[in-house]
Parts: structure tokens; sequence; C-alpha cells
């Protein structure tokens, strides 16, 4: 087995004892490459199934080729596809981009506070019917007690403090000081009722093995990482108003990849393209106690 | 491209006292193979001038900024760096006692480590107490760095005198260390290049090139084929009809068309496909592999039972084993009480029997207690509720690892040294015999249960001589039939004059026998897709037993009739009400519903 094979095993692995373990799991996607990488590994596992929806949060501020990609493949792939939203924080602009708050406190408005309240079902989700192509009111308002996240441990400092099943409270807060144990494949999957649970499946892979992973399986990809000619593109995608692109000649996955390996990109930080980190003095600690994914 | 896909990536894990420099030790092998990325060395060092404090490695790796604040390394954190041999992954253990259990998370998954004992401290507990886990964790490469020499002036007396009492505290627990290295990691010295100027004395290999020179243990491919089921797969969406029996082959290898045998139960059936996803077609899976297959013929399998190939050495099948195991709870593992145990991903509850020695890692000495206290070393009896199916870890490391969880949280760990005789050992070869010649049907479980819209179950209704079991399973069978079940009622008796009448009477090993030939009616019954409903005066936990080694488990369902237990067995549902027929048979049939066997009208 190559180094590619081992990774995808393990996290195939990780997302069927979610599957077995856990009731109320979502997975969530973020369009991103990892979290896109993620759902695939979830079409490994269960042999081209999804058994859970995937949950996207959106800020209104995405960059607009990511929702019509993610509307795309989850028609294409029969996907359970749910979306939240901050809409009073809209309504009232309370936002960043508006002029009414700092980076930080639109992330936790639009994102945090969004993500927890999605997630609890207070407030309301909307689904993809995949009939009509349009997302109506989900009736289903049960709490995701499970979320399958992912995070990769070499994204950032706080990230590789993180366990595969990793406990929340019920604020969503993270108390990384007191992680269980992981011994050898059994991890910790037992939890009193009420417990919520982040699940990492995508732990030990790092930024060159999601590319490397994802021009093995071919899969499709936002065209917003590639150049398109004006020797630009994005290497993380977030919000327009707080991701820009990076200066880089790829055009395509095989070009990033020897990017990464040897090119410019060798020693620049994955996230410099986001100016909420450098806002928050010690990277995205304080974003991450608050469930910021 | 084809460089680094093929390029090795190898776990480590750091371990030692705390404030013996590991934390240093990872900063450095960081910064020499140039693995940090632009600017962030820099970052940090002012971050520690703006802070007025001096510089240390170790800030590099602790992140998150409580730990700073601490100075010490709080949790297991993967640190990635490569040199041009393979790809490393660093599962930093600290050294703090209270936070053993990262150190475990780390060290399990590790397959080399590096081990760092601090020049001017020398030997701690600690340095025993690790070496001593990673041991029992299967790590088998542990090199040991003596850090910190520059504090003891580069003396090689000082070197050999901790090389001399290390080793012979690792010749105690039998492992044979790689090598010993002096180095100082603040200064550099033996981390990536030898250091003549101030230990021209040691000539060995530096931490790099040790790390390089371990080597990766090759997959068990030539051990039996073992494969922990973990789910079995029917998504019927976009009329997908396959059954995927899912799970992680830990050893051997499986290839189309093998016999393949499911322990505890027996039942045996042969490879169909192997299936995967958006890949051709594959005719064989390896150790290591997320694999999943269907088979010929419709069994009966569910999550917990090991897979194995047909002609191959058997796993062990046992209720009791011992184990070595250690302990990481705040309350001492002790007997009398329910713990819940996980091997591979059977789950079942356990029952600390006998303690027969607890070690103290830190100093070996052995000690006769009846309980394992926190952070103890010991080795146990352990009796579980059901048989399970492993391998002594002599055998075969992957499938006689298993952690005890209580009250939610995994408290300790460990390895089977061996199955013991339970009680039902005499009847368990003949159930696999059984289940492995059985003759399957064409109509597999699923299909029958979905025509009789009901799940087969065995509800036993025991209680004392004078309660009237009968006239509520009678009734009972009664009001299930005019619902539409497959129903059946079974008073003991009816087996007893009949199929038993050779055997007659109720002492010793007849006893048995005869609860033996009950079990296997109860199991032609439920495999005909019954709900069966069986009747028999003061049953005991040892009868239970036997049926649950002859039915499997998962379709039994106990009922104690009336106020008075009068026997040791553990049922799942008291029926005190028995005197009103009625409400019984309500109560009875709310609880069929509530388990899924039978379900609610619309």
């Amino acid at each position: 087995m190559d180094h590619l094979e081992q990774l995808e095993s393990l996290s195939v692995h990780i997302l069927r004892e979610a599957y077995a373990s856990f009731k109320n799991l979502c997975m969530l996607w973020s369009i991103g490459k990892d979290s896109t990488v993620l759902l695939w590994l979830a079409r490994k596992a269960f042999y081209g199934h999804v058994p859970f929806p995937l949950v996207h949060i959106d800020t209104n501020f995405k960059i607009p080729e990511m929702i019509a990609y993610r509307d795309r493949l989850a028609r294409e792939w029969g996907l359970e596809m749910v979306y939240g939203m901050n809409e009073e924080a809209l309504r009232e602009k309370q936002t960043f981009p508006d002029g009414a708050i700092d980076r930080i406190a639109c992330c936790r408005n639009l994102k945090s506070t969004a993500l927890a309240n999605t997630l609890s079902g207070k407030w309301p989700r909307y689904v993809l019917n995949h009939k009509t192509g349009s997302y109506e009111v989900y009736k289903n308002t049960e709490p995701y007690t499970g979320v399958i996240v992912g995070v990769r441990a070499d994204e950032e400092g706080s990230r590789s403090k993180e366990r595969y099943f990793s406990p929340r409270d019920r604020e969503n807060s993270w108390d990384f000081g007191d992680q269980p144990p992981e011994f050898w494949n059994q991890f910790k999957t037992d939890f009193p009722p009420g417990t919520h649970l982040r699940i990492h499946p995508l732990l030990d892979w790092t930024e060159l093995n999601i590319w490397e992973y994802i021009e093995r399986e071919n899969i499709p990809t936002v065209s917003l990482y590639y150049n398109q000619g004006d020797g630009k593109r994005y290497r993380s995608l977030g919000c327009y108003p707080c991701t820009t692109p990076i200066e880089s000649p790829s055009r395509n996955v095989a070009e990033i990849i020897e990017e990464l390996k040897s090119g410019g990109l060798k020693n620049v930080a994955e996230r410099s393209g986001r100016a909420q980190d450098k806002d928050d003095g010690g990277g995205l600690e304080t974003l991450r106690r608050d469930g910021y994914m | 491209m084809a460089e680094i896909l093929e390029k090795q990536k190898m776990n480590i894990v750091i371990a030692g006292h705390v404030d013996h420099g590991k934390s240093t030790v990872i900063g450095r092998l960081l910064a020499d193979t140039g693995s940090l990325p632009d600017g962030k060395l820099e970052q940090v060092q002012e971050n520690c001038r703006r802070n007025s404090k001096p510089f240390e490695y170790a800030f590099l790796i602790d992140a998150l900024k409580d730990e700073q604040s601490q100075g010490i390394t709080i949790d297991t954190a993967r640190v990635f760096f490569k040199t041009v041999k393979r790809n490393y992954i660093i599962l930093d253990a600290p050294g703090h006692i209270e936070f053993l259990k990262n150190m475990v998370t780390g060290a399990a998954r590790a397959e080399a480590a590096l081990l760092v004992i601090d020049a001017d401290e020398g030997v701690r507990e600690n340095s025993r107490r690790h070496g001593y886990m990673m041991s029992m964790l299967g790590i088998r490469q542990i090199a040991i760095l003596v850090n910190k020499m520059d504090l003891k002036a580069y003396s090689r007396d000082v070197f050999e005198a901790i090389v001399k009492e290390y080793t012979a505290f690792l010749k105690e627990i039998n492992v044979v260390p790689a090598c010993f290295i002096p180095v100082s990691a603040m200064l550099g010295d033996n981390i990536a290049a030898l250091s003549p100027q101030h230990m021209p004395w040691y000539t060995g290999k530096t931490v790099l090139d040790m790390l390089d020179a371990f080597e990766k243990e090759p997959p068990p491919l030539d051990k039996p084929f073992r494969m922990p089921v973990q789910d079995v797969y029917k998504f019927t969406r976009f009329g997908d009809n396959r059954r995927i029996v899912a799970g992680t082959i830990e050893t051997g290898s499986l290839a189309l068309g093998d016999e393949v045998v499911f322990y505890p139960s027996g039942k045996k059936s042969r490879v169909k496909t192997i299936e995967c996803f958006n890949a051709p077609a594959q005719t064989q899976a390896v150790c290591g592999t997320a694999a999943g297959f269907t088979l010929e013929e419709q069994i009966y399998v569910t999550r917990g039972e090991l897979a194995t190939k047909a002609g191959e050495p058997k796993p062990r099948v046992s209720s009791r084993i011992r184990v070595n195991l250690f302990w990481l709870g705040r309350d001492p593992l002790v007997q009398k009480k329910d713990y819940l145990f996980k091997l591979g991903t059977a789950r079942v509850t356990a029952r600390l029997e006998e303690v027969r020695r607890v070690i103290d890692a830190s100093d070996l000495n052995a000690a006769s207690k009846n309980q394992v206290e926190r952070h103890d070393v010991a080795e146990c009896v352990f009796k579980l509720n059901r048989a399970i199916a492993f391998d002594p870890t002599s055998d075969i490391g992957a499938t006689g690892r298993f952690v005890i969880v209580d009250n939610y949280e995994i408290r300790g760990g460990g390895i089977i040294a061996e199955g013991l005789d339970d009680r039902q050992t005499w009847l368990r070869e003949t159930v696999m015999l059984r289940n492995y010649k059985w003759e399957k049907s064409i109509i597999s479980p699923e299909k029958r249960a979905e025509k009789y819209n009901q799940k087969s179950t065995l509800l036993v209704l025991t209680g004392e001589k004078q309660v009237d079991r009968k006239a509520i399973a009678k009734q009972l069978e009664d009001r299930l039939f005019e619902d539409g079940k497959v129903v059946y009622f079974l008073g003991i008796g009816n087996v007893l004059y009949g199929i038993d009448a050779d055997i007659k009477g109720r002492d010793g090993n007849q006893h048995q026998e005869h609860m033996r030939r009950l079990s296997e009616v109860a199991n032609i019954l439920l495999d005909a897709g019954i709900i069966l409903l069986l009747t028999a005066v003061e049953l005991t936990q040892d009868d239970l037993e036997i049926m649950k080694t002859t039915v499997s488990p998962e379709k039994i369902e106990t009922v104690w009739v009336g106020e008075n237990v009068t026997t040791d067995i553990a049922y799942d549902l008291q029926l005190t009400q028995h005197e009103n027929v009625e409400e019984s048979v309500d109560i009875l049939k709310a609880y069929l519903q509530d388990k899924g066997i039978i379900f609610r009208p619309w």
C-alpha cells in the first residue's frame, strides 16, 4: 500500500466507525478541497452512497462559483444537501463587509453562530429538493450531534491537538486539555447523552496529500483553485471580502502538486490568503473554541 | 511525482519525564530539516522578544496560548517533518504524569520511539514508566536520547552511567534499545550533525541518522486473514441490491472465491465479489485495506464478529481471558462491577474476576492486590458476558488488543495473553461445527423478516414455580397470532418428554444437555423466522449462557415473571403484574415493539 492508500483506509475506517456508533450524524461541506475529499471518502466507505446529510454554512459572501459547484455535485451524487445561515445578522447588516464589525466578529456571526444554530436545529435548515432542484425548509429539526469535519493537523497549530473523535460540550466549546485517550484503532465512541461530537477523518492528511488524492481519484474541484490565465488562483476558499487569490501559475492539479513540492509555495503557510487569521493573534484558536471549523 | 508517492511515512513518538526536553528535540528537528514554513521561527522569536522571555524551541510546537503559559505540551500534537528518506509524523508525548493518557494515544500509533532522559536529572519515574508502556503497546524500536549534555560539560562518564542504568531496566522488560545518543537539543549537538568540538568521543548515529535507520515493519500479509466486521451495508437507494460485509483487514489477505468463517458464530460462506468504489473490480484485498465484500450465500452476520478464512489457524473463542493491562481511570479497576470491553469491533460487558499481579511501572515491583489503581500495570482475568473471538497477542497483535470503558471513558487498555476455558467450552465447538456445516436456504434471514414483518426472537419467560408464566405466554401467542405474526409457544415440558425422553432428569450434565437440546430446537425455529415464546421454571444464568452460546445472543430476550427473583439470571425485563394476564400481555407487546421485534401499527 502506498501512503495515499494508507491514509484513505484509515479515513474510511473512521467514517465507518462513526456511522456504526452514532445517530444524527452529518458532514460539514465547506465546498473547499479538504471537505470535498472527505465527501469522496464517504462515497468510498459506503460504496457510492452517502448515508448522512451534507451541511453547508452559507455566509452569503461565498464566491458564487462555490455555490454552483455545490449544487451541481449534490444533484449528480444524490446527496441529502442541507444549508443554514445567520439570516438575522445578514438582515441587520451585522457583518464585516457592511462595515459594522471586525473580521473575527463577522466569522463568529456568519460561521460559528450559524453553524451552532443549524446543527442544533434552532434555526431553519434548507434542503435540496432533487425533483425541483431548489432548496426548501427542511422538516427535520433534530439536532445533529455527530459532525464529521475535514480538518487537517498540518493546517495550523491548534488543529494539531485534535483527536479523530473529539467531544464538544453543549456550547460547542472544546476543552483540549482533557481529551480521551485513543488506543490503537480503539477510538472513544461512548459519550453521555447530549454530547456533541466532532469527527475528524482527515487529521493525518497534508495539503499535498489532498492534491495527490484529488489527482489520483480525479475528484471534481472548484475552478477557483486554478490559474485561469491571469497568474492568480485561490489556495484556500472562503468569503470573497476576506479571501484573496495568491500569485501562482498553476493551471491544474498536477501543476499545483509540483508547485507545493518544489515551487514557490513550499514554505508559504496555506491560509496566508485568509485575512481573519492575522486578526486573531494566536491563529484560529479563539474562533476554534467557539466551534469554528 | 513517483518519488514522493513512494516515499515512506513513519509515525514516531517522543516520550520521557517532564522537562527532560522532548519539545526542544522536536523544535530542533523541525528547524534542522528545514521543515518550518518561512517566517514561523522568526515569528515565535519575535513573540519571545516582545514578551521578554528567552526563546525556546518548545514554543514552536506549543502553538496553543494556554499551553505556553503552562510551559508543558499538554496533548498529543502531530508534527510533520521529512528527511531525504521518508516523511515523519511526530506524536508528541508529554511527560507530566497527569497526561499519561495522551502519551498512550501517541505511542499506540507509533512505529518507533525516542525516549528523552535529562543528563542532569538522570533516569526518573516516567523514564521507566514510558519505556514499559511502549513495550506493552507494541513499539519494538526505541532510541534513547540523553539530553542536556551541555549542562554536564559533555561528560562521557555521565552519559555512560545513564546508559548502564537504563539498559539494565530495559532488560528486565525484554526491550532491546536501538541505541543511546548523547545530545544537546538546545544547542543542536548530535541532532542533525555530529558534534566533534563538544563530544569528540561520540561517533555513533545522530538523531536523524537513527530515525532513518528505524525499519518499517512489513505489513502482516503472511499472517492468517482477520477482519473485524464493522458493519453489513445494504443501501437500497438507486436500486442497489448489494449486501456488503465491511471492515478493515488487520492481517492476511482475501481473494474471490475464498471460504470465510465468522467467529464467534462459526458461520461460513464464500466471497462472491470484493467491492470498491471508483476503481476497477478487485480480485484480492490485503491487510491494511478498509475493505468490503459480498457473499455467495446469505448468512446472518453482524458487527462485532471476526471474519477469518477457512483452512487457516482459527481464532480463539472464549468468555474468559487472561490479560496484561494498564489502568488510566481515576477510580481503581475493581471486582463485581460491569465494564464495557472493546476488542476489534466487538463490545461486551466484562467483570474483573481476578487480579493475578500488579506491577508498579516505575519500579517493577510486583504487589498482590484485588484491584488495579490508576497508572498501574497488571495481569488479570476477565469474565465477559458473552464469548468473543480474538487471538492471543503472541500470535497476532492486532486482534488481541482491547480497551476498557467505564462511564463513557476509556479507562484502560491492554493485550490478551491467553483465552481460558469457560463454562460453555464443552458446547462451543459443537455449535461452531453445526454453524459451519449448516445447509443454508435460498431465502435469507432478512427476506424472511421482511415477509413476516417481524424479527425472529426467542422470548424466554421464567420465574418461580407457582407463578403462571404459561397463561401469559399463551395469551401473548394468541394476541400476536391475531395480529398476523408468525409466533409459537413452547413449554419446556414439550421438549422434556419427547426429544429428551432418553435423558430425562434434572441433575448435573443431564440438565446441561437438556438445555442444549432445547436451545437447538429454538435455533431451528428462529432460523425459520418465528417469534418463539418459551416458558420454564427458575432458569439460572448458566442456563441462559447455554442458550446464548447456542442461539445468537442478540435474538434472546428474557423476562422474569413475579416479584421474587430466586436465581442469578440477568433478565432484560421483570414483570410484576403477572396476576393480571391482559396487562402483562400489553406490557410484553409494548416491549417487543420498543425492541423493534414487531412494529407499531400506523
